[in-house]
């Protein structure tokens, strides 16, 4: 097992090289520090030597070197839109987001279990096949639309929930550096709509790969066996059936939380969510491309240090890749 | 003890329901057996055997039904029972030993979890007792350091080794009956004896009654004391071993005897029976054997000959034998 952790996260880093690599190009290709650092009246001479100062003329392998070592040490670049660096405002706005996703994946979890094996026990019931028509449809309206509607019903006509921000009543937490919305009924009110209309997208996917794999894993001989055994009904279901339906959906829901990152951008600009999808959307309208290209190498390293940490929780629950590991 | 079988199965049917009709894959068997005692059931694939087996512990799954007949067993009717007390009876007074040891087992659980869940399903007893219990019975079945190996996975042991932690989970609770579908076809050559020895074994030592579903009539005439022989769903000859083996009186019975390599080496060629087991659909009217049957005459299209006691001392199943 210790060897099976350590070669996935050497995986891991060399993802990493490659995301900043990308990351780096852009900002390479697209950005141009002097100009953004410097004004419209500075001589060419002026620029030049500028350059030369910022090693901005060393070959581009020289160049990413720098910027991986600065990565590693947490500084990716300055943001000229905030004159501040990045990673300061992408640590700044990065709990929002987080909160944001983990609510969202915490409505997915609570909802697409149960009707997942639900809709694959009882496939043919009247409510498995609303379940299903529903989850048709929640996948082929885009987020936005979701995420209008949905204002569109519980602000605007009920007047429920609120539709736009985090709300005034958040609570510091690490000696503020996270500004939390889960402790206060006002924090999560405002959280309510926006972690839906995420959510909407996963959860039709999440609820038919349980009942897809559900089904599957229902027909097994050792299902069967288990009901031979005389063991309890929710016995067979849960601990025979769904802990082996567990797996396929831990690697996909590993990815899926990646993506669900990148979705952020656009539910957070409908719901003004002042977190880093809202930023990145920011930056790109004032061509911040420093702060892009950072908000993009941070996302990757999320997402790699999600992927990682789900491949080693499927090792743990899988008996097979654990004896794998230990040769 | 007394004179009332172990199980008494009666004219039992089985359909399975498909869009436009329903068809029964095992119709009006019927068949007892004695406490202790050891019945094989024969027959080719598709023949409804697997099908009866399930049918005993009401697992037919979904488009299935019992659609008729009787199951009684230690003198209750099984059919009658609710979903929970039927719970009580799989596994622990019947349990049942499938094909496949390679599937049988679950992937993500410990053996250990795997037994100790099927006695706690039927005993209140402790976590610990029952693990004393599961031990012993991997020993009753010869595998070595128990304890440990109770902590293993499945894929950790060999297809021999599967098939005997399976049996030793059929055994677990001491029960009197145990239906074995198949239990040595998925296995290697040499291994398949062992089991079915260790399988004779502890059926004798515990009195415990066995249905050994399975299309290999030589295993069968060395384990069984008593054949049923199944042809589309239905019991076509029903005996005792022996006299079944040295005399068999329907015709299919006699070209499974015929095809079995044992009776080409005392010369004969090794003979087949021509075509094939008809599906639910295609079944013939009257005798389900006709088309295939070599003596067939036209009484034989028009009714299903009943299973009469014929002069070999056996039932059959065949309009020309009276
Ligand atoms: N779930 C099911 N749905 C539809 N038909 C089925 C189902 N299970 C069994 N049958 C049908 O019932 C008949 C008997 O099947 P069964 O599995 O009992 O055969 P068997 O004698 O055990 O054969 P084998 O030696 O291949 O195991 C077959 O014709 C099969 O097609
Ligand atoms: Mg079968």
């Amino acid at each position: 097992m210790f060897a099976f952790i350590v070669r996935r996260i050497l995986q891991a880093v060399v993802v990493m090289a490659v995301i900043s690599c990308i990351g780096f190009a852009i900002k390479h290709s697209f950005g141009d520090p002097v100009r953004e650092l410097s004004g419209m009246t500075v001589s060419a001479q002026e620029r030049e030597r500028l350059r030369e100062e910022l090693g901005l003329n060393d070959p581009f392998l020289v160049q990413w070197g720098r910027f991986l070592k600065g990565a590693v040490h947490g500084d990716l670049g300055m943001s000229y839109l905030y004159k501040k660096p990045a990673m300061e405002i992408i640590l700044g706005k990065a709990p929002a987001t987080m909160e944001l996703v983990i609510a969202a994946s915490v409505i997915i979890l609570i909802l697409s279990v149960p009707i997942g094996i639900y809709a694959a026990v009882r496939p043919r019931s009247w409510l498995s096949r609303f379940f299903m028509g529903v989850s048709v449809i929640g996948v082929s309206i885009p987020v936005f639309l979701t995420a209008i509607l949905l204002i569109s019903i519980f602000s605007v006509q009920l007047g429920w929930l609120p539709s736009f921000g985090r709300g005034n009543e958040l609570t510091p937490l690490f000696g503020g550096a996270w500004m939390s919305g889960f402790f206060t009924w006002d924090g999560i009110t405002h959280l309510v709509l926006p972690a839906l209309s995420l959510s909407s997208i996963m959860l039709p996917l999440f609820i038919r790969l349980i009942r897809a794999e559900m089904k599957e894993t229902l027909e097994a001989e050792y299902v069967k066996f288990a009901r031979a055994k005389g063991l309890k009904p929710w016995r067979v279901l849960v601990v025979h059936a769904f802990k082996n339906t567990l797996l396929p959906v831990i690697t996909v829901g590993g990815v899926q939380l990646g993506i669900m990152i990148a979705y952020t951008v656009l539910t957070e600009t409908v719901f003004q969510w002042q977190g880093m999808g809202f930023m990145f959307l920011e930056a790109l309208q004032r061509s911040d491309v420093s702060l892009m290209s950072a908000y993009l190498v941070f996302v990757g390293f999320v997402f790699v240090v999600v992927n990682t940490v789900v491949d080693i929780v499927y090792g743990l629950v899988n008996p097979m890749v654990r004896i794998a590991g230990r040769k | 003890m007394s004179d009332e079988p172990l199980l008494d199965v009666s004219d039992l049917t089985v359909s399975f329901d498909f869009r436009r009709r329903s068809l029964a894959a095992v119709s009006g068997v019927s068949f007892r057996l004695a406490r202790g005692e050891r019945l094989g059931i024969v027959g080719e694939s598709g023949a409804g055997k697997s099908v009866t087996g399930f049918a005993i512990l009401n697992l037919i799954s979904k488009p299935g039904r019992i659609t008729g007949g009787t199951i009684s067993f230690e003198g209750r009717e099984l059919t009658a029972l609710r979903a929970e007390e039927m719970r009580q009876v799989r596994g622990n007074r019947i349990s049942m030993i499938f094909q496949d040891p390679m599937m049988t087992l679950n992937p993500v659980l410990t053996v250990g979890t795997q037994m100790v869940e099927t006695i706690r399903a039927h005993a209140g007893v402790s976590r610990r007792q029952a693990e004393e219990r599961a031990v012993e019975a991997l020993r009753k079945v010869y595998i070595s350091s128990p304890e440990r190996r109770l902590r293993q996975y499945p894929h950790e042991f060999s297809g021999g080794m599967r098939q005997r932690i399976v049996i030793a989970i059929a055994l677990l609770t001491s029960p009197a009956l145990i239906i074995a579908d198949e239990p040595t076809t998925a296995l290697d050559v040499t291994i398949q004896a062992e089991i079915m020895d260790l399988l004779l074994k502890l059926c004798e030592s515990e009195r415990m009654g066995l249905i050994l579903i399975t299309h290999d009539l030589a295993v069968v005439s060395q384990v069984t004391q008593r054949i049923a022989v199944m042809y589309a769903g239905r019991i076509v000859e029903l005996g005792e071993t022996a006299r079944i083996v040295e005399n068999p009186s329907h015709p299919y019975t006699r070209g499974l005897l015929a095809a079995l390599p044992q009776s080409a080496a005392r010369g004969r060629r090794l003979a087949q029976i021509p075509g094939s087991m008809p599906n639910l659909t295609t079944v013939p009217a009257g005798c389900p054997f006709s088309d295939r049957c070599e003596r067939c005459e036209s009484v034989c299209r028009e009714r299903i000959p009943p299973l009469t006691a014929k002069d070999t001392g056996c039932l059959a199943a065949c309009h020309l034998l009276d």
